[in-house]
């Protein structure tokens, strides 16, 4: 079981991050998109790299209109 | 007159007044309302993505046509508030953030203990932390000793539109505080706008009193000529209130005596 955004959901063997910001329908181009696992952000440059593991907590951002 | 620029973390700014960008009709009004205004700044909220697909940001909207700073809105933890504003340097490529740290969601109030602390650390992590906090001159005193790179004292509570309930507090904290202060939460129209500027605050913060306003397009209007008249009006100087009357016209001459 992973987190995403709260959620708990199973996940396939072997889904990493970009999978995972497909899924939202975002690419590793998507303007204003940042993403944390476990309470730190992990950088643009490192999504490709990072793979998803069991137990994991992951955050998926965006920026939204605000005050 | 000489241009009277206005300074955040050595970044000049000609327009005091910053605009929220919530809240409006649709994204046009947000557009013209922004352009009516003059502000150059707006700030942004960080928000989860809809797994499912959903709604379109609005940093395409305004990237090229202010400069950013994200909050931390609706965070009520130092560790929350510390990854939002975490990802907002990943997002948008900025160390500025709006810390906004809530204690309770009735009131929307500051909690100023978890503030300072979480001011601390982001100032220690490389950020230009800007807070939003009570009108409190000590904690605005703590919160430049920190390190933050203005202070933003609330004039009321956000969203009502109160105005400035202690402007006593507010021009003390303009008086006292070494960083520049920016007015942020409680104005309701353009003369509190105006007040927060005559008052000694650098520059005002403002969202739903544009956004909610029966015409928001010409209240941001009125909110930036207010701002520049609240500014004028300070560097003028204001007349001593007296509690007696004076009169303006000559005494000499006048007819039937």
């Amino acid at each position: 079981m992973i987190t995403v955004n709260g959620k708990a959901r199973d996940h396939a063997d072997g889904l990493d991050l970009p999978a995972l910001l497909g899924e939202a329908g975002l690419g590793p181009d998507s303007r204003g998109i940042a993403v944390a696992i476990n309470g730190t952000v992990v950088p643009r440059a490192r999504w490709a790299e990072r793979a998803v593991a069991d137990g994991d907590a992951i955050e998926i951002v965006k920026v939204l209109q605000g005050g | 007159m000489a241009e009277d620029l206005f300074h955040i973390a050595g970044k000049a700014f000609t327009s005091r007044l910053f605009l929220g960008t919530a809240g409006y009709p649709n994204q046009q009004v947000f557009l013209d309302s922004l352009a009516a205004s003059g502000a150059e700044v707006v700030t942004v909220s960080i928000r989860r993505v809809d797994m499912e697909g959903g709604a379109e940001g609005i940093l395409d909207l305004v990237r090229d046509r202010a400069w950013l700073l994200p909050n931390t809105a609706g965070c009520a933890t130092v560790k929350d508030a510390v990854l939002t504003a975490q990802l907002a340097r990943e997002a948008l490529d900025t160390n500025w953030i709006k810390l906004e740290l809530i204690g309770d969601r009735e009131t929307l109030y500051p909690d100023v203990e978890q503030l300072v602390t979480a001011a601390a650390q982001l100032v220690d992590d490389g950020f230009t932390v800007l807070p939003y906090c009570t009108d409190d001159p000590i904690v605005c005193r703590r919160l430049a000793d920190v390190g933050c790179a203005a202070v933003m004292p609330l004039g009321a509570p956000i969203g009502t539109g109160l105005g400035i309930l202690n402007p006593y507090n507010i021009e003390m904290i303009c008086v006292r505080s070494a960083v520049p202060v920016i007015l942020d939460a409680g104005v309701g129209t353009a003369s509190d706008a105006a007040l927060a500027m005559e008052l000694g605050c650098d520059a005002v913060l403002l969202n739903t009193a544009v956004s909610k306003s029966t015409d928001p397009v010409r209240m941001a209007a009125a909110m930036g000529h207010a701002v520049i008249a609240g500014r004028l009006a300070r560097l003028a100087g204001r007349i001593p209130r007296r509690t007696r009357a004076e009169a303006s016209s000559p005494e000499l001459g006048l007819i039937g005596g």
